[in-house]
């Protein structure tokens, strides 16, 4: 089922949860709403499953408005953060509540629903648990209890709210990569809401990055980290290097400090920020125009990557820098040494109102 | 959980006090409880059996048994209905004068219960500003004992109810919802065992109240023999008589009846409590 959010506005009072939105999210899709908290993430997700109404904008379900359909009626699944099992039903009556709640005509028959709830127990690797309360399960084991329930109606959508947020990391990795066989076995549209980046861009085909109620950028996830459009969507994922400027021919300049920057060749003699990404710059010997001095203050191994971080020369900035293991062995570098740092990709924006 | 950590005490708990707290409660409840209730057996010890089985077995007083505790058990169910019902309003809705109503709820706490029970009857006698427009008698029936019962035992439900009605989460309606439910299926599964503790509480408070009640009802009731005679009256009208003998006996039976009832109350709590706590 493919889903069209079109123009969706939110307010509650005097603040703008969501502005104008319109995303088109195709059948069997994963999408990733990513942003920090207070981006109106949320507020769209609820908008979506029925359980907020929106002030302007419609929400369409394949070709069905369903701007004014309830959530009964939406044939949605909902995945809370905290889960909202019903705590006095066991691990069985909770997933087999969607099914037993229809009406008679349309209700499976107890058989029915038993094989459909083992099946689903079977899925989520809960089979011993049928008859505990949720107050004996773990957190995963909470929220795969929860996402089994949400599966039992046969959404024809899945909306999963910050579903990993309230799990500690190493069960938040392996029930995101259980998600994402999940999504790839069953093939259900489904978004779910983050605010952390490296699981928007681990499990999702595409990312939505949201900010102020706004989207900042759609698209895969290698596209929003390569090539963010805007400075906010640089910052929010991943980290990121700062050289500031002023745009001159075609270049970017700070003192002796000159790289290209071509798509700006029309723009005189304004202040601009460049922006690396650490992997995307090189640590040289030797000086050049498009490199700058730099001390190296800290050298953090971990892993196959390097972190060092330096301190620029001439403005004290700092500067964050990640080689592979060997190239900052054929390097050889020692903490404290002098160095020129020099961006290999660097993506120039004109500050607006934008600040940081 | 807590019926096991009543077993096995753990020797190093983290907690300190454990003994001095543990043993000041029981000093405190043998006083304040134990102690003037075991008087009442030990009263009624003093008489011979055979007259202790003719006072409480007087047709009149059984009678008055079943008045009080029917009348009792009727009572504290009408509360819980509407008291679940006025907490749900009280908790889920704003409207204006929400906090009057709120603050009305703990009227019959704070009223002098004689000024409960000459009002009701003022109301609700044959030409009182309700009764004369009812072709059935209110006051003198026990209809009328279970009003003023019901009146006086209102607040125990809505007071135990509401906090736990605000404590329900969201979610787990919104949940109900999304998976298909309606709104009475939501209350019914969903919202209605989360109250169902708390309900329990109030029914046995609401019980309790209204079996011991006396003030509100003697003025509504008429004390009619056989009819309308409540026990607690009937125990009065003993001591009147210096019948003290008398009094405890009768006394004993209705805490032996209380007792069981409040138990099986409790036992009815920890079964719908065990799946969660």
């Amino acid at each position: 089922m493919s889903i069209q959010i079109q123009n969706i506005s939110k307010s509650f009072g005097t603040f703008q949860a969501l502005d104008n939105i319109t995303i088109d999210i195709q059948t069997g899709e994963l999408v990733a709403l990513l942003g920090p908290s207070g981006s109106g993430k949320t507020s769209l997700l609820r908008i979506i499953a029925g359980l907020e109404a929106a002030n302007q904008g419609a929400i369409l379900f394949g070709e069905e408005d369903m701007t004014l359909i309830n959530t009964k009626e939406r044939k949605v699944g909902f995945v809370f953060q905290h889960y909202a099992l019903f705590r006095h039903m066991t691990v069985f009556d909770n997933i087999a509540y969607g099914l037993k709640v229809r009406p008679r005509k349309t209700r499976p028959s107890k058989k029915e629903i038993e094989e459909k709830v083992y099946e689903l127990l079977k899925l989520v690797k809960l089979e011993a648990f049928a008859n505990r309360y949720p107050f004996h399960l773990s957190g995963g084991q909470r929220q795969r209890v929860a996402l089994a329930r949400a599966l039992a109606v046969e959404p024809k959508v899945l909306l999963l709210d910050e579903p990993f947020g309230a799990l500690d990391a190493k069960v938040r990795k392996e029930l995101r990569r259980w998600l994402r066989k999940l999504h790839d076995d069953y093939q259900i549209t489904s978004i779910f809401v983050t605010h952390d980046q490296e699981e928007a861009l681990d499990v999702a085909d595409r990312v939505v990055v949201m900010n102020e109620g706004k989207i900042e950028q759609i698209g895969t996830p290698e596209e929003v980290y390569e090539n963010p459009i805007s400075p906010f969507v640089y910052h929010f994922l991943g980290n990121v290097n700062l050289f500031k400027g002023r745009l001159h021919n075609g270049k970017l300049q700070h003192g002796s400090f000159e790289v290209d920057a071509p798509e700006f060749a029309g723009t005189e003699n304004r202040e601009a920020v460049g922006y690396v990404r650490p992997h995307d710059i090189s640590i040289e010997r030797e000086a050049s125009p498009d490199a700058v001095a730099a001390k190296i203050s800290y050298i953090h191994i971990v892993g196959a990557a390097v972190q060092i971080e330096l301190i620029r020369k001439d403005e004290g900035d700092f500067l964050e820098v990640e080689l592979t293991k060997e190239h900052f062995r054929s390097l050889n570098l020692k903490s404290g040494e002098d160095v020129y740092v020099k961006p290999k990709q660097l993506r120039v924006f004109i500050p607006e109102d934008y600040s940081i | 959980m807590a019926h096991l950590q009543g077993l096995k005490v753990k020797r190093n708990s983290v907690l300190p006090g454990f003994g001095i707290s543990l043993g000041f409660t029981m000093f405190y409840i043998s006083i304040l409880v134990i102690l003037p209730l075991s008087t009442i057996f030990i009263h009624s010890v003093t008489v011979p059996w055979s007259k202790v089985w003719e006072t409480i077995s007087d047709q009149r007083v059984v009678a008055s048994y079943q008045l009080s505790i029917g009348a009792s058990l009727l009572a504290a169910f009408i509360n819980v209905v509407f008291g679940v019902l006025i907490a749900w309003v009280l908790v889920r809705y704003r409207f204006p004068g929400r906090r009057m109503i709120d603050g009305l709820v703990d009227l019959p706490f704070a009223l002098p219960t004689a000024i409960a029970g000459i009002a009701l009857t003022t109301l609700y006698s044959q030409n009182g500003w309700i009764g004369q427009f009812l072709n059935f008698k209110v006051a003198f029936t026990p209809l009328g004992i279970t009003l003023a019962l019901t009146f006086i035992g209102l607040p125990f439900v809505v007071r135990t109810v509401q906090p736990v009605l605000q404590n329900v989460d969201k979610e787990i309606e919104e949940a109900s919802a999304s998976l298909g439910a309606n709104r009475l299926q939501t209350f019914v599964r969903v919202i209605f065992p989360e109250l169902l503790p708390a309900a329990l509480t109030g029914f046995a408070l609401a019980f309790a109240r209204a079996l011991g009640e006396y003030g509100s009802v003697v003025f509504i009731a008429g004390n009619m023999p056989m009819r309308t005679e409540i026990t607690p009256l009937l125990i009065m009208t003993k001591l009147e008589q210096y019948d003290y003998a008398g009094a405890t006996a009768i006394a004993a039976v209705m805490l032996i009846f209380s007792f069981i009832l409040l138990f099986v109350i409790n036992l009815l709590q920890w079964w719908t409590n065990r799946k969660f706590i």
